[in-house]
């Protein structure tokens, strides 16, 4: 019904742009890996793999690649271990008050991430609320030092930023499920656990793995709250990244790390949308 | 609806450790929340424990802090052009993705949600390359183009999940009888869409408002107030931070509240929960 000019009118604008401004900009980084800098503080535009190798050569790298991933994976775990109970409560108990509490849970997001992430040192501080609550109730003497500084602290606000993000899908899926299935269950002698982990669970298993993929991928670029929380132990990929492209000025291999990155979290949202089709009913 | 209600019904109470977790989960996500709006009234700054001479001064110093609002009135025109760009190709994208087929269709639905989904430092810096191999200069300008970019993604998914809902007949009609494509659009298809792009543009808005990652290394001379306050951390702060963050989250909550208000009287509440919850989904 469309005539061949709509259609080239509304695809070649946007198509012209996503080009432009990301096609182009992700080959530019994938030329960029493959070159070096001079001793003059040059871009060489010559092609080499040694950035690559220097990524898995230098221990600092790979070793910080491998802890972000491992606070990623915290931060994955502890969301969808908030979240998953609070949307199954949400969509299954909450009654009238869904809505209302469905708004509560994304209210948070509407609070500056930075002033957030800001927040939880206030808390977690030396001389913060934590810690003189602490010695108040005397469970210790001195200021509890690793709470602020530390993965810990990274894990905990990457957690607070992200567990909304790791409840929306799952919440999404749960209320999909169609509730004549769950009744059925019932009427044929399940118990409540029985339901849960044969009917329901299943059913929601796109919704998680989309949560997870969020919680991961996203906590796994971060480098806010690692330069504001983190400490020394707490530094995470992206804060070499950053570094790379200022004070240490080299890009070629700040742009093989993003790569990296790049291809980690591209074939993570491949397999996790693979795993999603495979799982979902219809 | 009867089947949903006898269904709900029919399920036995929640156990007491579920609403004791979700009753934790929602202190856990509103600790902070309320730490920063208590401290912003604070005489002693930003430490220590309990709060102590409770003041307006911060709010004070606030409102005298040109510094601040000139970073305010740069973010609202980055937020407003990001917002127009997005629209401008977010829209005919969700067109494009519903109606048209071309060659590398599937490629380019995953490209423009890409940026939604990737860690904001890839973005910033793949388009911080781009501008400087073509030699631009970073200015707010830049990062209007990496938010406008980063948010094309916000404007399709909402937009595309609104003409799922059309119904084409009254587009057909239209054509029928006489109008041309133009004035199909303009007087049937983008009114129906009126609610999807409101949406969006809201949501574009403030996401580009607190954006900070990408804006992070496109950034010039002029800062954004989230590069403001991120300058301010960094050199030690008071709660002049917690004052502007309040007064920001007060703000973008009574937009939240009127824009449900306008919702709910076109489309009825429960639909507009639904319909929230299955965009963040798609996301």
């Amino acid at each position: 019904m469309f005539s061949r000019a709509y259609k080239t009118a509304v695809t070649a604008p946007p198509l012209l742009w996503v080009a432009i401004f990301l096609l182009l900009p992700y080959a530019l980084m994938f030329c960029y890996s493959f070159w070096s800098v001079s001793p003059a503080q040059t871009i060489v535009h010559s092609w080499s793999l040694s950035n690559y190798a220097q990524l898995l050569r230098v221990d600092v790298y790979w070793q910080t690649l491998l802890r972000s991933m491992w606070i990623a994976a915290r931060v994955t775990c502890f969301s969808l271990l908030l979240g998953y109970p609070l949307a199954y409560f949400l969509s299954f108990h909450a009654g009238g008050r869904k809505d209302l509490l469905y708004q509560l849970v994304i209210i948070p997001l509407w609070v500056s991430y930075l002033v957030r992430a800001y927040a939880w040192k206030t808390i977690l501080g030396s001389d913060g609320v934590l810690n003189t609550l602490l010695q108040y109730a005397h469970l210790t003497r001195h200021p509890v030092e690793f709470l602020l500084y530390s993965p810990f602290a990274v894990v905990l606000t990457l957690t607070h930023i992200y567990t909304p993000f790791a409840f929306l899908p799952i919440y999404a899926a749960l209320e999909h499920i169609p509730r004549n299935l769950v009744e059925a269950s019932h009427d044929l002698g399940a118990t409540p656990g029985q339901t849960f982990w044969k009917v329901i669970f299943p059913l929601s298993i796109p919704g998680v793995l989309a949560g997870a993929t969020f919680a991961f991928v996203l906590s796994l670029g971060d480098f806010l709250a690692p330069l504001l929380l983190g400490g020394p132990s707490g530094i995470m990929i992206s804060n070499i990244v950053v570094s790379l492209f200022g004070a240490a000025y080299n890009w070629p291999l700040g742009a093989a790390i993003s790569l990296a990155m790049l291809v980690l979290v591209v074939s993570l949202l491949f397999f996790s949308e693979r795993l999603e089709k495979k799982w979902s009913f219809s | 609806m009867e089947l949903l209600v006898s269904g709900d019904s029919a399920l036995v109470r929640p156990p007491r450790w579920l609403l004791l977790h979700a009753f934790a989960v929602f202190a856990f996500l509103y600790l902070p929340i309320v730490v920063l709006i208590i401290y912003s009234f604070n005489g002693e700054g930003v430490g220590g424990f309990p709060p102590r001479n409770l003041t307006l001064d911060w709010y004070r110093i606030l409102f005298a802090d040109s510094a601040i609002w000139d970073s305010v009135i740069n973010s609202l025109e980055v937020a407003f052009a990001a917002m127009v760009i997005a629209l401008v190709f977010g829209v005919p994208a969700a067109l494009a993705l519903d109606r048209a087929e071309f060659p590398g269709k599937a490629l380019f639905r995953r490209l423009v949600l890409l940026p939604l989904i990737l860690p904001g430092i890839i973005t910033g810096l793949s388009l911080l390359m781009l501008f400087n191999i073509t030699g631009t200069k970073l200015s707010l300008l830049t990062i209007v183009l990496g938010h406008g970019t980063a948010l094309i993604s916000v404007a399709t998914t909402e937009v595309f999940a609104g003409l799922r809902k059309l119904d084409r007949a009254q587009e057909e009609a239209s054509l029928d009888l006489g109008a041309n494509y133009w004035q199909t659009f303009w007087r049937v298809t983008l009114p129906n869409l009126k609610l999807p792009i409101v949406g969006a543009a809201l949501l574009i808005f403030t996401l580009s408002m607190d954006e900070i990652a990408v804006s992070f290394f496109l950034i010039g001379r002029d800062n954004t107030l989230p590069l403001e306050i991120w300058g301010r951390l960094r050199r030690g702060i008071t709660p002049e931070i917690n004052a502007v963050s309040t007064i920001i989250f007060v703000f973008s909550l009574v937009t939240i509240v009127v824009w449900y208000r306008l919702r709910e009287r076109t489309e009825g509440g429960a639909e507009v929960s639904a319909e929230l919850a299955e965009t963040a989904g798609d996301r």
